[in-house]
């Protein structure tokens, strides 16, 4: 299992990269997707059985499926850097250089690398979830409902064509 | 077992990507996409926590932040199109006309 | 113990080629299905003279597009290109693999089950390989650059989203009586009476969303010849269109599957005989129930009209998915009063 865990590290790490670092903005969602699922079975090694199939669905199979259409309508082209963006590709990657510094730091610290889970290992399946979801959290869950729908009504009036 | 310091380790370079990403890129789509590179990087780590301490309260944290990532994709990619619309631009080089 | 794993995963491969072979000479003879009783449908004979009644027309066909010249437009984007058939074809055959189609067999004390790999979420697992599957058409229109693919993948793709709500709002209902998203388990849940007769508004939301789903007759404007030229598929030759091709026919025979093991009852039916007889019987019913699918998808075909594009999308959003969420409500109003 832990080798698996390692080669799906290394291919999110890779396609993150192509995410940042392609110039069409098409590719950029494609690395996104390869992304989103390899991140997905690494929920799975984790014990997150439903939320991996979720991430796909939701994440993969509905929100990146609408940047590819936004990209297809709006023919978005390859970008081309300006004299303008200068600071901010000189100061960007040092700054992540400084950044993650910082929290492997505090990460190697605080949780140094032998620690075993004292914890059972509970996986998260369908009903476990379920069960949480509509008794503890059944709050923030009624809340996001009404978040989906003023979402999706902003979205269309925002991008309905004034006739 | 994976160490968790490895997980987060993961997650902390993601991170870093999308935000690097988020200050070097130019094209408003691409930008966008860094932001939930970096909404992925955070769902990772609490999957990591929720596995290492025995709490699924994690792992409904993380299904929220998708629900809220979808929301938020779709309301950004609709103001996307309503700027190209008005502005004819992708580049926020050409999208600041409220700077001094 | 290495000798039981090597022994399991023996078993896992020669399901995994068996399962693969038999779906792909599903997919061949399901085009000649298809011209067949199309063509009876129209008062005509359909192919004739290729073998006996046309039986190798699929050979033919192979052939044929083999032989074919492969042209690349010159502008179009070529990795993307090139990625987009095989994307669609590999996740319409991905989805094949949580399918189970009888009980088991047991071969000289080894207990091997009619079905490669039984996930506990295995529903969730085939909607999320159809949510991908929107890709395929997406960015096949894409990176044609041309503007009947891009028309075509926008349209085709925009169906695809919409229709795959009705889908998944179909199949609440089963989850909730069956109280499990194993493929398995709601097959067994049916022994008493087949779910069809429990959710009869189910099934048929589930039935026209798939249909919608795989870009068939009536939903199919976003391919119609007369309509788009081709849709997302107008520049792709040979090999490149022929598994475009066979992606939709193996989205057409997974669908069936689905509906046969969430709403007719899998691979339930009469068993009798000595033991081997017993456990092949149930794979023999489960087959021709799909059949009977794939006949009713051509008897669609050939018998309705083609929608119009707003008709379609109107239809998904205005009618389906209301039905489906009162058909949720209701569902679940019954089972919570049963329960107590």
């Amino acid at each position: 299992m832990a080798p698996l865990f390692y080669i799906l590290a290394a291919l999110a790490i890779l396609a993150a990269l192509s995410v940042v670092l392609q110039r069409t903005p098409a590719y950029s969602a494609l690395s996104l997707i390869v992304v989103l699922c390899s991140l997905a079975v690494v929920y799975l090694l984790l014990g997150a059985e439903f939320l991996a199939v979720v991430q796909v669905i939701i994440y993969a199979g509905a929100i990146m499926v609408l940047f590819v259409l936004v990209i297809m309508l709006l023919n978005a082209r390859q970008e081309t850097p300006t004299d303008r963006s200068r600071l901010a590709r000189w100061l960007g990657a040092p700054l992540l250089v400084v950044f993650l510094g910082e929290i492997f730091f505090a990460v190697w610290q605080r949780f140094p690398p032998e620690t075993i889970p004292a914890a059972p290992v509970l996986v998260g399946g369908p009903r476990a979830v379920g069960e949480l979801l509509f008794r503890n959290y059944v709050l923030p869950f009624e809340l996001t409902s009404i978040l989906i729908l003023v979402a999706v009504l902003g979205a269309v009036v925002l991008a309905k064509k004034e006739v | 077992m994976v160490p968790l310091a490895h997980i987060l380790a993961l997650s902390a370079i993601l991170f870093g990507l999308g935000a690097a990403g988020f200050i070097v890129r130019r094209n408003i789509i691409t930008i966008f996409m860094c932001i939930e590179l970096m909404l992925n990087a955070v769902n990772l780590a609490f999957i990591g926590f929720s596995r290492y301490l025995g709490n699924l309260d994690g792992q409904v944290f993380v299904f929220f932040v998708i629900v809220v990532a979808a929301a938020e994709a779709a309301v950004g990619l609709a103001v996307i199109i309503a700027v190209y619309r008005n502005r004819g631009s992708l580049s926020i080089d050409d999208l600041d006309s409220m700077k001094l | 113990m290495p000798f039981e794993t090597a022994l399991s995963l023996l078993a896992i491969l020669v399901k995994v080629v068996v399962v693969l072979v038999a779906l792909l000479a599903t997919v061949a003879y399901a085009v000649w299905l298809e011209r067949k009783v199309v063509a009876r449908i129209q008062s005509r004979w359909g192919p004739y003279r290729v073998g006996p009644h046309g039986l190798l027309q699929p050979v033919a066909d192979a052939l044929k597009i083999f032989f074919k010249e492969d042209f690349v437009p010159s502008e179009v984007d070529r990795i993307v290109f090139w990625l987009a058939p095989f994307l669609a074809f590999t996740l319409a055959l991905v989805s094949i693999s949580v399918i189970p189609f009888g009980s088991s067999i047991t071969i000289s004390g080894h207990t091997i089950p009619f079905q490669i790999t039984d996930l506990n979420v295995g529903l969730l697992f085939v909607l999320a390989v159809t949510s991908l599957g929107v890709y395929g058409v997406a960015l096949a229109g894409w990176s044609s650059n041309s503007k009947y693919p891009l028309l075509g993948g926008l349209r085709s793709s925009a169906q695809m989203i919409s229709y795959e709500l009705s889908l998944g709002l179909g199949v609440v209902g089963v989850v909730m009586i069956a109280g499990s998203l194993s493929l398995r388990e709601i097959v067994e849940r049916q022994s008493g009476l087949w779910n069809v007769f429990v959710q009869p508004v189910g099934f048929l939301l589930y039935f026209t969303a798939a249909i919608a789903e795989t870009n068939r007759v009536p939903f199919d404007l976003p391919e119609g010849e007369s309509e788009l030229v081709g849709g997302f598929h107008t520049e792709y030759s040979s090999f490149k269109f022929a598994m475009f091709f066979m992606a939709e026919y193996a989205n057409i025979v997974t669908v069936s599957c689905l509906a046969t093991l969430l709403f007719f009852g899998g691979w339930l039916g009469p068993v009798f005989g000595p033991p081997t007889l017993r456990a092949l019987l149930p794979v023999f019913w489960f087959c021709l129930k799909v059949f009977c699918f794939l006949f009713l998808y051509i008897w669609i075909r050939g018998t309705l009209p083609r929608f119009r594009y707003d008709q379609l999308m109107a239809f998904g959003w205005k009618f389906l998915l209301p039905v489906g969420l009162l058909n949720v409500l209701a569902t679940s109003l019954i089972v919570a009063w049963r329960s107590t």
